[in-house]
């Protein structure tokens, strides 16, 4: 069932040519196939605990990222983003499906050796929604991040002090802000402290979870343009999981759409923005308020609400809030494929319509 | 000025916490006329939300209104007894929050907490109360209304919550509705729902609406005059159209540019540092710390709110040498 979906860039990247770069190597870093999650839905009752359900929080998922790439991931609330995120780093157990990093078996390393896992944990980070619950409000700035040196190893104790004002600078933040708790820093300057964290491993891949969300505007430029100019630098590659489209955008190369738990569209950013080919992608674009006194099209107003994962709509999920939906919508699924237009993937039988 | 329903003038409520005085709001003044849409847009800490806690006199302890006047169908609410307070909130100004959860009791039902609004204020029976309610609940897009009425907030989800929140806040057909960031909790798919629905909803009832928000999409999409807050103090406040086209303080200019688009990228602007502290706020001009053109005067003085031209006026010493970009989009 599951493509890997490997892509490669087109040329049409001029507008981004100032703020991104191109990956410098096109081998995967990270491929996701067929992933699958399902969390059971226990009922507890006197006699012991029965299962009444499964959630399909994330249904044959499968990506790739390359070197230095970004992907971004987009949906709404429950539509299990942020569980494939933490599938990606064996934070949750997947129920299916394989996850390759770097040559290397998430699941068998992480379920076997761990010696391996750890060296694996340094490779790939994760920087979460919420800065202020990320952060120990009773350590240091110093200590939260030389807890990561001393649980590693990777850094002899005599360079800590050298190090953690290396990385605080790579977050423009001063040497001083070491001896400072989280509770003396803004919303935005803990957030660059969890991403000076996750940097003090030196990763290859980092999950960014929302990691503007929680932020003012004016400080959501700072952290994007921040994580741009690391991603250059380091040749670092991102997982940017978010439901702001405005900034998956901004930061994205390619970006993969999800709905309950599938990925139902997958393409470089600036095509699927621009030409969006699965309804559900140009319901989601066209919901965004646009910041502009002359833009008034008339928004695609999407029926209802996203159904539950529990149980699922059949065949396609996205048929009964869609307005193209017809007969075989409700009877055979769609695959996600890239047919219509090279390396544009799109889960709709009638995505043709919309060339 | 005449047929004005609210008229807030040089509001400030300063909070007297152990560590200081917050003057969270310091010198706003908003104008609302009859069924129009006003935006109110800043950050955390611009003092937006406590604005319209002021405007509802429910400041929350340490705070206090200390000074200013608030007109509401050109009575001063601040001149209000606490019983006739009672009597306009939730009938004449009623009022929306960001967190519906919040917002909800958690131990009422849903029925109980629409109809509780409509017998306080209305001469009607229970009975007519629930018929009302039910039909709230249809306006509002919520299908099976009897079923939900029934409901306890939990049964909900966040848009269906925030309809209820909606549904109360109409239930007496309010002239004055302030909606205080309504769908910053929402997914994007049902946030566009909500704005829709507020959209016909203030046509329908012909009320005014105060729409806070920090998201410049919604102020494009919904008002028709802007005041921009930053520290408690108006920047700016003018016709939407000039906010985006020919913005005047560079606060405004600058949070045009540090917002990424939908439609493009191009290099987003960094609006550099922090949110100031509202107990020692900067001197003169409050932006002066992160504006690109601040000059020596900008620390020095605080700058009055000038008119620029008719209905458009800045609080900004160089507004008049500055050429400011609107947002190209």
């Amino acid at each position: 069932m599951g493509t890997t979906l490997h892509v490669t860039y087109g040329e049409n990247l001029d507008s981004k040519a100032e703020l991104t770069k191109m990956a410098t190597n096109q081998e995967a870093l990270l491929s996701v196939d067929s992933l699958v999650k399902h969390f059971d839905v226990v009922e507890r009752g006197i006699f012991g605990r029965k299962t009444i359900g499964e959630i399909h929080a994330v249904d044959n998922v499968s990506f790739t990222i390359s070197r230095g790439e970004t992907l971004g991931l987009v949906g709404e609330s429950g539509c299990g983003k942020t569980t494939t995120g933490k599938v990606i780093l064996f934070l949750e157990k997947p129920t299916s499906g394989t996850v390759i990093f770097e040559q290397a078996n998430i699941c068998q390393v992480f379920s076997s050796d761990k010696e391996g896992a750890r060296k694996l944990r340094s490779r790939m980070q994760m920087v979460f929604q919420n800065p202020y619950s990320s952060l120990d409000p009773r350590m240091t700035v110093y200590d939260i991040i030389t807890e990561v040196f001393a649980i590693h190893k990777n850094i002899p104790k005599s360079q800590w002090q050298q190090r953690v004002s290396e990385l605080l600078r790579m977050v423009n933040l001063e040497d001083y802000h070491a001896e400072r708790y989280p509770h003396e820093f803004s919303g935005g300057q803990r957030q660059r402290i969890a991403i000076a964290r996750a940097l003090a491993v030196n990763p290859k891949f980092i999950i960014l979870d929302e990691p503007v969300s929680s932020l003012d505007v004016s400080i959501r430029a700072q952290i994007l343009n921040l994580l741009i100019a690391l991603q250059k630098r380091e040749n670092l590659s991102y997982l940017y999981i978010s439901h702001d489209l405005s900034s998956v955008r901004q930061i994205s190369h390619r970006v993969a759409v999800m709905y309950l738990g599938e990925i139902v569209e997958l393409a470089h950013t600036d095509i699927l923005f621009d030409k969006p080919l699965h309804p559900y992608t140009q319901a989601l674009i066209a919901a965004v308020p646009v910041p502009d006194v002359e833009h008034k099209t008339i928004r695609m107003i999407l029926p209802g609400e996203v159904p539950s994962p529990i149980n699922p709509p059949n065949a396609c999920r996205f048929h009964p809030r869609c307005p193209h939906a017809t007969d075989i919508c409700r009877q055979t699924a769609p695959t996600l494929k890239d047919d219509l237009i090279k390396d544009h993937f799109v889960a709709c039988h009638h995505a043709d319509k919309f060339l | 000025m005449i047929g004005k329903l609210l008229e807030v003038s040089n509001l400030r409520t300063y909070f007297y916490t152990e560590a200081g005085v917050v003057k969270a709001v310091d010198g706003i003044s908003i104008d609302v006329g009859k069924s129009e849409t006003v935006g109110l847009v800043g950050e955390s800490g611009s003092g937006k939300s406590v604005t319209a806690q002021s405007i509802l006199r429910i400041v929350p302890p340490p705070g206090r209104i200390v000074e200013g006047s608030i007109k509401f169908q050109g009575a001063d609410i601040l001149q209000k007894s606490e019983g006739e307070m009672r009597m306009l909130r939730g009938s004449k100004i009623s009022v929306i929050f960001q967190d519906p959860s919040s917002s909800l009791n958690p131990v009422y039902t849903v029925e109980k907490q629409l109809t509780d609004i409509i017998t306080l204020h209305q001469h009607v029976n229970k009975r007519e109360a629930i018929q009302k309610a039910e039909s709230l609940l249809t306006r509002v897009g919520i299908s099976e209304s009897k079923k939900r009425l029934r409901a306890y907030p939990h049964e909900l989800s966040g848009g269906m919550k925030q309809r209820v929140a909606i549904a109360r806040a109409l239930s007496c057909e309010p002239s004055l509705l302030l909606a205080d960031e309504p769908t910053t909790s929402l997914d994007v798919t049902i946030q566009a729902q909500v704005l829709e629905l507020l959209k016909e909803l203030q046509a329908e009832y012909e009320m005014s609406m105060v729409m806070i928000t920090h998201d410049m999409g919604i102020v494009a999409d919904l008002t028709r005059r802007v005041t921009v807050a930053y520290a408690g103090k108006v920047m700016e406040v003018a016709d939407t159209r000039n906010v985006f086209t020919d913005p005047k303080h560079p606060y405004t200019e600058a949070l045009l540019k540090a917002v990424p688009s939908i439609r493009r990228t191009r290099a987003l602007e960094v609006i550099p540092g922090n949110i100031p502290n509202l107990i020692e706020p900067p001197s003169g001009c409050v932006f002066h710390p992160r504006c690109k053109y601040a000059k020596e005067i900008c620390s020095r003085e605080v700058p009055a709110l000038e008119e620029v031209n008719g209905g458009h006026y800045v609080a900004c010493h160089l507004w008049r040498e500055l050429r400011l970009e609107g947002r190209a989009n």
